[in-house]
């Protein structure tokens, strides 16, 4: 029964000093979402997402629903699967909330209560509390962010789903995609990425977008790899945290021998140590916020940025593909009009594309810049203070 | 009782409103405490020349001149030792002000630990100079290193050979400064002789480093890794180690063995060391029997200081290889840490360089710096886990089982005297029997045998006795040199942490202005 408390967590979130750290957004009267709570039950999260807006669109000025995670998930596919967002990148969907690694350890400790003493069992409960609760506090943050910056969109907010969305104070029951559909989802991204591989053999003619599918593949390939490698360094430094957190409790066992001062002797040092692992933790956790975040976040977004420009290429090659067919048509005779007709959609439909792309890509690399110099700043300053706190 | 003086204040002039090692400067001011008198003290009749005279009423035992809280760890040692304050300071002051501690830090970060010097920082060594020169009439000043680790000769026949250097003012040397080469099986052989000597009249004889087929064939083969290179540098630390025990001994330091182990350029090679040679299954096979006898021996503890001492180290044991445990999880752990951050500084370097935006690509390449750096601190940190922590514990875990050792063979003392008294009784009934029987020849028989027996049952009782005199007072020592040894080396290891730290601060903030300068 120890995971049945555990798990009924509210989270109120109590700074209102805007969105998660990964991106810089301009808030907006027109339009402003947040999280305002959160609660966690047996399986899944339920986030409360809160609207104010001056727009007409909406009945009232300000209102709250309830969302789960397939709700997000539904919005996004939404947005995806819209021809006319064809030309934007589509904010990355948030990672669905993943406690399983939290659950096991809890259940471990349950187990092993017996084994330890009272003091270890309840320090390590502690513990996995604070875990617990960083990672619900980022997954909260993700779900956000995503949220944010669909409000920030100027096309994207006007959205008829996403206002639904807001707005609707009912189940979505948009189920989970079953597994025909997952299926058919698999099947869709292997095609897409052989077709990528393909499209991309095409050299474009303009040589932004050159340049960009250049940057992004090789950008998007180091910050996975980066992402990776500060995932484990993030770890490592945590297992060095617990680490501490045993060893002070084996010092203040010593320290509970007797009383001679040794032991007392013993008992602070188990007190600094139980301090520097705070620290230590803390330095991981600020570490995987600032610097493992960041990293997971823009491999997100960059991949998004990426599916922006295969569906430019593909448009491309729809466009010659209709001119090809356009001059065959020409040349028979036969349902020019309807050639015609096709050609000039898949051009406009290119043109608007390569547009709004270009647009999209130059504030994905604004908000980028933004992003990294915000986050690393605030880690350099948070690594400053922790390591201040030590040494004095 | 004891008398108690204010502490004098601590680390003067050094701020003290540091939220985090405020409790770290409690380490030294708050055991200002009453001094326990240990219930098992033992009549200072039975303390030789090392009880100071100096400060006695002969009666209290934990009467003594305190300045200040540290000599309270000696109350539970139940001798009485006279401190002078001025040696305090130096330890005191340095701890709460780690950004100024000039010497140690800066030796530790390199992985080589300096030899401990004996009239080093290390302050309760003073109190023990006084002492020892009440005992000896000699300032007790000895410095052991070893050092120079060289391979000699060429594949499995291959060793390694350690330079022992000697620097002392005792008379009882020759000369004031001399080294020997001496190889591991010569270390082995000293400890097998002292032991030999000294662990059945019930001295604790500190252990030798332990034995390692694989490190050394390593070794031997000739593979130049850093495995290879880490092992000798451990070995060589745990000597030294190892022989700065022995020769803090009193009495071990009399022995002409050690003498000549420290002295004579040329010593007979000690074969009977080897893990697999006649003596070595010898030892083995003796191990296991030793450890049947123990089972069986049902021994009247009229003592009871000698039980609860035996479950009092049987605690230590235990949390002992707990902790022990713990800190190697840690060495490991963080080693983990800083291959991890190597990777990740080369990714960020990575990430820097197909970065297109040039202020954040400088940035990037910056962090990726910063990190190797912090890569390389995590490295000497972990050295510095292991080499004063991991070590120490696992040192002591080997000292406590040579305390057991000890207090087995009391036990084993006691069998004999019990033995001889049983047999004496039987002697006895064989006398009154021949005397009913009447047989005069055997009468006079029995008579010697039992002034044989009641000599032996004698002897008996005097060993006995001697054995558990020594063994208090070798106990007081081991639980003086435990305090002194644990308090030191966990400040010199807080200290390591602390500069690490400092370091810390100083590459992340060459990194900030970078990172703000992002436009």
């Amino acid at each position: 029964q120890i995971t049945q408390t555990f798990f009924n967590i509210y989270f109120l979130k109590s700074e209102k000093n805007g969105p998660a750290i990964n991106v810089d957004l301009q808030s907006d009267a027109a339009l402003q979402v947040d999280i305002s709570d959160a609660l966690s039950e047996r399986d899944k999260v339920k986030f409360t997402v809160h609207t104010k807006s001056s727009l007409p669109n909406f009945k009232q000025n300000e209102f709250s629903v309830v969302r789960q995670h397939e709700e997000f998930i539904w919005l996004h596919d939404s947005f995806v699967e819209n021809e006319d967002y064809a030309g934007y990148i589509i904010p990355p969907a948030p990672p669905r909330p993943d406690f399983d690694a939290s659950r096991e350890k809890l259940q471990k400790l349950g187990e092993g209560e017996g084994s330890m003493t009272k003091e270890e069992f309840t320090k390590m409960k502690q513990e996995l509390e604070a875990e617990y609760l960083a990672i619900f506090k980022k997954t909260v943050a993700m779900h956000e962010v995503f949220l944010c910056r669909v409000a920030a969109h100027p096309i994207l907010r006007k959205d008829l789903n996403f206002h639904v969305f807001l707005e609707y104070n009912q189940d979505l029951s948009v189920r989970g995609k079953n597994k025909k559909e997952k299926l058919e989802d698999f099947f869709k991204n292997m095609v897409k990425s052989a077709d990528g591989v393909i499209v991309s053999g095409v050299k474009d003619v303009d040589d932004f977008f050159e340049h960009e599918r250049t940057f992004l593949l090789e950008y998007h390939n180091r910050v996975k790899d980066a992402s990776a490698k500060s995932d484990r360094m993030t770890r490592s430094h945590k297992s060095a945290a617990d680490d501490y957190n045993r060893i002070g409790s084996s010092l203040y066992a010593l320290g509970t021998q007797d009383s001679t001062d040794i032991c007392k002797f013993f008992l602070k040092v188990s007190e600094l140590f139980d301090k520097t692992r705070k620290i230590e933790a803390r330095v991981s956790a600020d570490e995987d916020l600032k610097l493992s975040d960041l990293l997971k976040y823009y491999l997100r977004e960059s991949q998004a940025a990426k599916d922006l420009l295969y569906r430019r290429s593909r448009s491309l090659v729809d466009y010659e593909n209709a001119n090809k067919a356009l001059d065959k048509a020409r040349a028979k005779n036969k349902d020019v009009l309807q050639a015609e007709t096709s050609q000039q959609l898949c051009c406009q439909k290119f043109e608007k594309i390569s547009e709004s792309a270009k647009q999209e890509l130059i504030d994905f690399k604004t908000r980028r810049v933004a992003a990294f110099r915000k986050n690393l700043v605030e880690l350099a300053e948070l690594e400053l203070k922790h390591a201040k706190v030590v040494s004095y | 009782m004891a008398a108690e003086r204010e502490p004098p204040p601590l680390g003067d002039g050094k701020p003290t409103d540091f939220e985090e090692l405020e409790d770290g400067e409690d380490l030294f001011t708050s055991t200002v405490s009453t001094l326990e008198s240990s219930p098992s003290s033992p009549e200072p009749a039975s303390l030789p020349a090392e009880d100071i005279s100096a400060n006695s009423n002969g009666s209290k035992p934990a009467e003594v001149v305190l300045d200040d809280d540290r000599e309270d760890l000696f109350a539970e040692a139940t001798e009485e030792v006279s401190l002078d304050s001025p040696e305090r300071e130096p330890i005191l002051s340095s701890e709460p002000s780690p950004a100024v501690t000039p010497v140690t830090p800066t030796a530790l970060i390199a992985p080589r630990i300096e030899s401990k010097s004996m009239s080093a920082p290390v302050i309760f060594d003073r109190s023990r100079e006084e002492i020892e020169e009440e005992a000896n009439g000699d300032i007790f000043d000895i410095e052991i290193g070893v050092s120079d680790p060289e391979k000699v000769g060429d594949g499995m026949n291959a060793y390694m050979a350690y330079r022992v250097t000697t620097k002392t003012s005792l008379s009882m040397f020759s000369k004031s400064e001399f080294s020997v080469k001496r190889r591991f099986s010569d270390f082995l052989g000293l400890h097998s002789k002292l032991a030999s000597k000294y662990l059945h009249v019930g001295y604790i004889v500190p252990p030798a480093p332990e034995k390692s087929i694989v490190g050394m064939t390593k070794v031997k083969v000739g593979k130049e890794d850093s495995s290879s290179t880490e092992f000798v540098e451990k070995r060589r630390a745990a000597l030294e180690r190892y022989l700065q025990r022995t020769v803090k001994h009193p009495i071990l330091l009399q022995d002409p063995d050690l003498r000549q182990f420290l002295e004579s350029s040329e010593l007979p090679r000690a074969v009977n060391t080897q893990a697999l040679s006649g003596a070595g299954i010898l030892r083995m096979v003796n191990k296991a029997a030793d450890a049947v006898n123990k089972m069986t021996i049902k021994m009247n503890e009229s003592d009871a200081w000698f039980e609860e001492k035996q479950q009092q180290f049987e605690n230590l044991d235990q949390q002992l290889r707990k902790l022990h445990a713990s800190v190697e999880a840690l060495v490991c752990h963080r080693k983990e840490l800083s291959s991890n951050t190597a990777a990740f500084a080369k990714s960020a370097a990575m990430l820097g360089n197909s970065e297109d935006h040039t202020a954040l690509s400088r940035a990037l390449s910056q962090l990726a710096e910063v990190e190797e750096k912090i890569d390389q601190l995590h490295q000497e940190q972990a050295f510095a886990d292991f080499y004063m922590f991991s070590e120490l514990l696992s040192d002591y875990i080997r000292l406590i089982a040579a305390v057991k050792g000890v207090f087995d063979h009391r036990m084993k003392c006691w069998q004999k005297w019990e033995d001889a008294q049983i047999t004496l009784l039987k002697k006895r009934e064989t006398e009154a029997k021949m005397t009913v029987a009447n047989k005069p020849d055997k009468i006079q028989q029995a008579k010697n045998e039992i002034r044989e027996w009641e000599a032996k049952v004698q002897q008996g009782e005097r060993d006995f006795e001697q054995i558990s005199k020594t063994i208090r007072k070798e106990v007081g020592r081991f639980e003086k040199e435990r305090v002194k040894d644990f308090k030191t080396v966990i400040i010199k290891y807080l200290e390591s942490l602390v500069q690490t730290q400092q370091q810390l601060i100083k590459y992340w903030e060459a990194f900030l202005p970078e990172a703000k300068a992002i436009a």
